[in-house]
């Protein structure tokens, strides 16, 4: 039997486990959807690097692993002590939990939900609304990518995040997402589902961290809708385990007049791909997408965005940044389609890399795609080493050698960082940014 | 002992000989003009003496407070109170003047077993400095030299300097690309900061520098060797008459014929 076929067996025995447990439940909706993704799935498996998408980033590690879908909620030995690792100081916001993928009402702190606010556990909306299934997932569904349609198949839980028309929520919404391998390799799959009605304002902050230091994929999928006139920051912080492997996907609409930004930044994780991806269905609006990766080791990680420019009058503005040391391998690959009819569009795209050793490396590729004629599209690349000028700059006012690069390392990329609205995350990240280029540096000594 | 004492410094880049032979002595309280055309190699020596590493020392020595200054790594020899005003201040995107100056300070600060400042008795003491140099408090929080005008990022470097406190300092071309008001600006807060603890020396191929930092000797450098020195006397006349006449005086090939003649 090859490796596809027993891939297939083997997550085909998890789905039938899954639907034998569903106890009736079977001929919802929702589970027609799972079907759907299920069949998805198993007709194409794992990409290959065979595939444009996945040129260079191969999954065979995570292919090759059996890996067990979480299919109930379970505590796994979490205490209120273990957050304070993951979670943001005094935001006075809501915090939602999740452990390996399902909703844990035990550590989220019961929130005092301003009126036109949702903020809860998905299983519980989709229970109450069914008809979330054919208004969000459902006509989701068409632009799946194997591990979107992985996720789909065994749909059960994630974050609920409404906030009413008109509403402004002046405090973050934070997404917390441990997952606890310790034997049999987990498969964690939360779905969150984030919608800002028409001038609604909200901060969503998506954490994941790791307990225990076993093998896991966390495969997850946020959807975002941003209605008209609506503003969202979506902030995504990956801090997993070195064993663990990472796939997220990001899919957001924005209204007319939206704005959305959102900040993606990967600090931890084997193999990490992201899948951010904009798509404009009203005129006026605005996307940002930022990113930073710091990766040492052998870490690998992958960034895929995509901005697809449908209608006239908006702008995007996209910058990526990586800082590689070790034997770490970066990936970016970012998408800007301007259809036809999307004249006027201005949309600017760049992309930097700071490689610390020699045996770091990076792939970039813009790719812009553009049908319309009355445009503004830019685009920029760059990859380089620590500039030894500044470096003898500083060393010359008696900054020490290490120091120095690593100042020079921290301010490029704090650039990132310092796109981030929320004061709270941005302190975060610059302690989690010191002590993780302490830690490559000490991974690139020895 | 001398508070610098370079002798006969041989050293070049990649093989190519840039400074044959170069001696001198410079005492505490003393400010020295370094002068000579361009190529003379008079930005070489005060890289050499800053610790950049392109520069490759082939002969000589120089001993610094009686310690082997190139021994010492550019942060040791900054540390030790040597500081090098940089012809081209550097851009540094992302680190502001404030944090940049405080690494700084309090490195210096950490080798001299002294305690290092928090940021109130730091800004307490660049206040103080500020009011020296002119230097305009917005540039304090920009990033180190980005989109600063020639005239600020020299101005910038004197600040340091002010802040710093060293016991040695090298102003290398400090005169180039300023006008005429920035350089007296310039050269009055070198002058404000100059005592009887401290040295300087001025790195540069005009003598209008030079009537605002008044040195007590001029040093002609040609060809890699100093090949006069004088009072402030000399510089007049090398404004009068340019180099050629050093050239032949001290038997120098002059400029023309050395590259017209055979390789």
């Amino acid at each position: 039997m090859n490796a596809q076929a027993e891939t297939r067996e083997w997550y085909t025995g998890r789905f039938t486990r899954f639907e034998e447990g569903l106890n009736g439940a079977s001929g919802s909706s929702l589970h027609a959807l799972r079907r759907d993704g299920f069949a998805a799935f198993a007709a194409s498996g794992f990409p290959t690097t065979d595939q444009e998408e996945w040129r260079f980033t191969s999954v065979a590690p995570i292919a090759a692993t059996q890996f067990t879908p979480v299919l109930a909620y379970d505590q796994s030995g979490v205490t209120e002590g273990d957050l304070h690792d993951w979670i943001l100081a005094r935001t006075g916001g809501i915090l939602l939990v999740f452990i390996n993928g399902h909703f844990s009402r035990a550590l989220s702190p019961e929130p005092a939900l301003p009126r036109g606010v949702t903020a809860g556990s998905l299983a519980v909306a989709l229970a109450g609304d069914p008809s979330l299934v054919a208004r969000y997932f459902a006509p989701d569904r068409a632009g799946e990518d194997p591990f979107a349609s992985l996720n789909t198949a065994f749909l059960i839980d994630g974050a609920f995040v409404r906030v009413d028309p008109g509403v402004t929520l002046d405090t973050p919404v934070e997404i917390l997402s441990l997952s606890t391998s310790v034997g049999a390799p987990l498969l964690v799959q939360p779905r969150h589902l984030i919608i800002a009605g028409e001038r609604a304002r909200v901060v969503v902050v998506e954490s994941y961290g790791g307990r225990g230091r076993g093998t896991c994929l966390t495969n997850a999928v946020t959807q975002i809708v941003v209605g008209d006139g609506g503003v969202v920051e979506h902030d995504k912080l990956q801090m997993e385990n070195q064993d663990s492997f990472h796939v997220g996907t990001t899919r957001v609409s924005l209204g007319r007049e939206a704005k959305f930004t959102s900040n993606t930044i990967n600090l931890g994780g084997a193999l990490i791909r992201n899948n951010v991806s904009a798509r404009f269905a009203g005129e006026h609006a605005e996307c940002t997408l930022n990113g930073l990766s710091v990766a040492t080791g052998t870490q690998l990680v992958d960034n895929h965005t995509v901005i697809d420019h449908a209608v006239p009058h908006c702008e995007s503005h996209e910058l990526y940044k990586s800082v590689l040391d070790g034997s770490a391998r970066g990936v970016f690959n970012g998408k800007i389609f301007v259809r036809q009819d999307a004249q006027k569009t201005d949309a600017k795209q760049t992309n930097k890399t700071l490689l610390l050793s020699d045996d770091a490396t990076i792939d970039t590729k813009p790719q812009l795609e553009i049908f319309a004629d009355d445009v503004k599209c830019t685009h920029g690349a760059t990859v380089g080493q620590l500039d030894e000028e500044q470096v003898f700059y500083l060393r010359a006012r008696g900054i020490g050698d290490t120091e120095a690069r690593d100042l020079l390392t921290f301010a490029f990329a704090t650039d990132v960082i310092n796109r981030v609205h929320l004061d709270a995350l941005r302190e975060k990240l610059d302690a989690l940014l010191h002590t993780r280029l302490r830690q490559g540096r000490v991974t690139l000594e020895t | 002992m001398s508070l610098l004492e370079v002798r006969n410094l041989h050293a070049g880049v990649q093989g190519n000989a840039i400074l044959e032979g170069i001696n001198l002595r410079v005492e505490k309280g003393e400010i020295h003009a370094i002068m000579g055309p361009n190529g003379s190699g008079k930005s070489t020596f005060a890289g050499v003496l800053a610790g950049r590493e392109a520069y490759v020392v082939t002969e000589g020595e120089v001993t610094y407070q009686g310690k082997d200054l190139l021994a010492l790594s550019p942060e040791e020899r900054a540390r030790e109170g040597l500081f090098l005003a940089f012809q081209y201040p550097v851009e540094i995107p992302g680190v502001t003047n404030m944090y940049f100056l405080k690494a700084a300070l309090n490195a210096i600060r950490k080798h001299r077993n002294l305690e290092e400042l928090d940021a109130m008795e730091f800004l307490a003491l660049v206040r103080q400095k500020m009011k020296i140099i002119d230097f305009d408090q917005s540039l304090l929080n920009r990033p180190v030299n980005e989109g600063f005008s020639g005239g600020e990022k020299k101005r910038n470097e004197i600040f340091q300097m002010a802040v710093l406190d060293p016991t040695l300092a090298i102003l290398d071309e400090t005169d180039s690309g300023l006008d005429i008001d920035a350089l007296r600006i310039v050269a009055e807060g070198v002058n404000k900061l100059r005592s009887p603890e401290n040295a300087v020396v001025v790195v540069t191929h005009y003598q209008r520098l030079l009537n605002y930092i008044v040195p007590d000797f001029v040093h002609v450098l040609i060809d890699g060797k100093i090949v006069k020195s004088g009072g402030k006397e000399l510089a007049l006349v090398l404004e009068e008459k340019g180099y050629d006449w050093i050239r032949t005086e001290s038997g120098a090939v002059p400029a023309l014929a050395q590259e017209a003649g055979p390789k």
